[in-house]
């Protein structure tokens, strides 16, 4: 008895503040301005417009998502191999500007890579061609790594610390050089590490607005911004509810992922 | 025989710490060899350099004439029992087995083979489709060192394999060694430290203690004729005792005046004397060369386990199958050929070296 009423204040924070949410998406995603049911809300992602700024979003995050992965794999490696002691501390250098604001890193980016910005104030102090780096889909390509980086690195890290050593020293004394433990032995003990880094990554790139608002312009337009504006500017919550329920699917698809790869939890990483 | 390995003057250090210091080592082709130590002796590392999963800082490592000091694991003649069996958890029991084959890329059909060959020497046929978790650790350990042998070493390293398993299954698993060692007809160097399983696998053993070899021989030579009290104190139980060379052939412990067998250790030095608790006899006060009183008796089963306390306070202690009562009053007798004198280490360096626990 006295255990439920412990958990009576979770259960009104996850009803008010997950469940009722939740209810109003669905209910206005499914219809229109005078409260009749209607799929338009739904299907109007098969526009011109929106198909491109999903798609376009899948992309980025698709891309994003890999360099992550190719950045982060080697360096979970290198942080494993490092021992506890020195690794935590670069753990620690890794993890130290997740608690600088997100806002704040992004427009960090913003002022480096501005027209006038830093890294062309150094150009053209050097007497080379400026370039123009705002505004473009490597700029929102290059925030989404900065920003989710962090969250690839730590589920690898963890997997890859749960291998004992003398499984690697076996493969090598069966005769495996450095690529064939990689390809046999480290990669497939480390893949729910990956789908987790994969998810923790994919699912965030895909619905940022803000990396695409600072590093984009209003040039580029991302699934979240149409999103976004559905519910400030157009003041069209029918729409944007819509919207956002065809990008739950496209969620709910790798949470899938991870229920099936990740049985044990092993790859979670906090 | 020639030599298969030779470790020549080799030093090893971790963070300082001296682990090996100028060891020396030679193992015969075909033969069952036991580095033997307690914990912190640095037969793990011996092994580990032998390997290759460790260089060493000094000294070279000799394969068949070759020097392989720096050759990488997989680039070595030779397989790794490991201590936790390290089975690959994601593989099935036949994809652990083929690992080496399928690295050398060897044809399918002469892998096929191999697995069935290898799982029928270890006792598990059929056992190919098995996943690593549902076997036993007894089980695991057989598949481990199957693993190792499909590849055909020459020399099988095994490091404390049968540490983890209950005795009933570690005792099996010995015979089981000897068995698999004779039907290969190849080298096997096995770390452990327990000297029972040393003296029943081995063909040499190799007693370590602190970074140093302490003795090499056959169990027969380790047990009976250690060379100094750590040997004689590590392998099987003694009594260690402080004694006088009187001249050849004659040593006198606490007063008494004991024949012996050993010659050449001058005359009136002091020694150190190992007397076996199973090689005492207990007779009647007039008969012993020595007396004393039983002071403690506990039946162990296949013999009793006594302390004979003798005047000077020293307890000595005694197996016997036949029981002497507390505070009856016996004599000590030991034949000549059963007393072991050693050296007194020559100096404080030596003695941290020899006998320091």
């Amino acid at each position: 008895m006295s255990k439920k009423l412990l958990s009576g204040p979770y259960l009104i924070w996850m009803a008010g503040f997950t469940v009722i949410p939740l209810i109003l998406i669905v209910y206005y995603g499914l219809t229109d301005r005078t409260g009749a049911f209607t799929l338009a809300n739904v299907i109007s992602i098969t526009t011109a417009e929106h198909a491109k700024a999903l798609w376009l979003s899948l992309w980025l995050s698709f891309v994003s998502t890999l360099v992550c992965l190719l950045l982060a794999y080697p360096l979970a490696m290198i942080l494993r191999k490092r021992g506890v002691g020195k690794g935590s501390f670069v753990v620690f250098i890794f993890i130290l500007p997740m608690w600088m604001n997100f806002l704040l890193r992004t427009l960090a980016w913003q002022t480096l890579l501005e027209r006038n910005g830093v890294i062309n104030g150094i150009l053209s102090a050097l007497h080379l061609p400026t370039q123009s780096l705002i505004n473009t889909p490597g700029a929102i390509v290059l925030g989404m790594v900065y920003n989710f980086l962090p969250f690839m690195v730590l589920p690898i890290y963890n997997v890859l610390c749960k291998i004992d050593d003398n499984t690697i020293n076996a493969a090598h004394d069966l005769g495996a050089n450095f690529w064939q433990t990689f390809l046999f032995i480290w990669f497939p003990l480390s893949v729910p590490g990956i789908i987790s880094g994969i998810t923790m990554v994919f699912v965030p790139a895909l619905t940022t607005f803000v990396i695409s608002n600072l590093l984009g312009g209003s040039k580029i337009l991302l699934i979240g911004n149409v999103i976004e504006q559905e519910f400030t500017r157009g003041s069209n919550w029918h729409l944007g509810s819509g919207l956002s329920l065809v990008l739950m699917v496209f969620i709910l698809a790798s949470m899938a992922l991870i229920a099936k790869y990740d049985k044990n939890g092993e790859g979670s990483a906090f | 025989m020639s030599s298969l390995i030779d470790l020549i003057n080799v030093s090893k250090s971790f963070d300082g710490t001296l682990v090996l210091d100028d060891l020396n080592l030679s193992v015969k082709e075909n033969t069952f060899v036991t580095l033997l130590g307690p914990s912190g002796c640095g037969k793990t590392t011996t092994l580990r350099i032998i390997g290759g999963f460790e260089r060493a800082d000094a000294g070279k490592v000799i394969f068949d004439g070759q020097d392989i000091s720096d050759l990488p694991p997989n680039k070595r003649q030779l397989n790794t029992v490991f201590q936790k069996y390290a089975l690959f958890t994601h593989m099935n029991i036949a994809e652990n087995i083929a690992f080496g084959l399928k690295i050398k890329n060897k044809p399918k059909s002469y892998i096929q083979d191999k697995i069935k060959y290898a799982l029928k020497l270890v006792n598990l046929d059929g056992y190919e489709n098995r996943s690593v978790d549902s076997l036993s650790g007894g089980q695991q350990q057989r598949i481990a060192i199957a693993r190792a042998i499909v590849n055909e070493p020459r020399v099988l390293l095994l490091d404390e394999p049968l540490g983890a398993l209950d005795l009933k299954l570690r005792q099996d698993m010995q015979y089981e060694l000897i068995r698999l060692k004779n039907e290969l007809g190849i080298t096997f160097i096995y770390v452990t430290h327990d000297q029972e399983e040393a003296l029943t696998m081995s063909d040499t053993i190799v007693v370590m203690n602190q970074g140093y070899i302490q003795q090499t021989g056959t169990p027969e030579q380790i047990y009976n004729e250690p060379e100094n009290a750590f040997v004689a104190d590590f392998i099987g139980e003694s009594n260690i005792l402080h004694g006088t060379m009187i001249r050849d052939e004659l040593v006198e412990i606490f007063g008494a005046k004991f024949p012996c067998v050993d010659k050449g250790f001058g005359t009136n030095s002091p020694v150190d004397v190992v007397i076996r608790p199973e090689d005492i006899d207990l007779v009647s006060p007039q008969e012993g060369t020595l007396t004393g009183v039983c002071t403690h008796l506990i039946f162990k089963g296949v013999h009793y386990e006594m302390e004979v306390t003798t005047p000077d306070g020293f307890e000595w202690l005694v197996h016997s199958t036949d029981m002497c009562p507390v505070g009856k009053e016996v004599g000590i007798h030991v034949d000549p050929f059963d007393i072991q004198i050693m050296n007194k280490p020559a100096s404080e360096d030596e003695e941290a070296v020899g006998v320091n626990e």
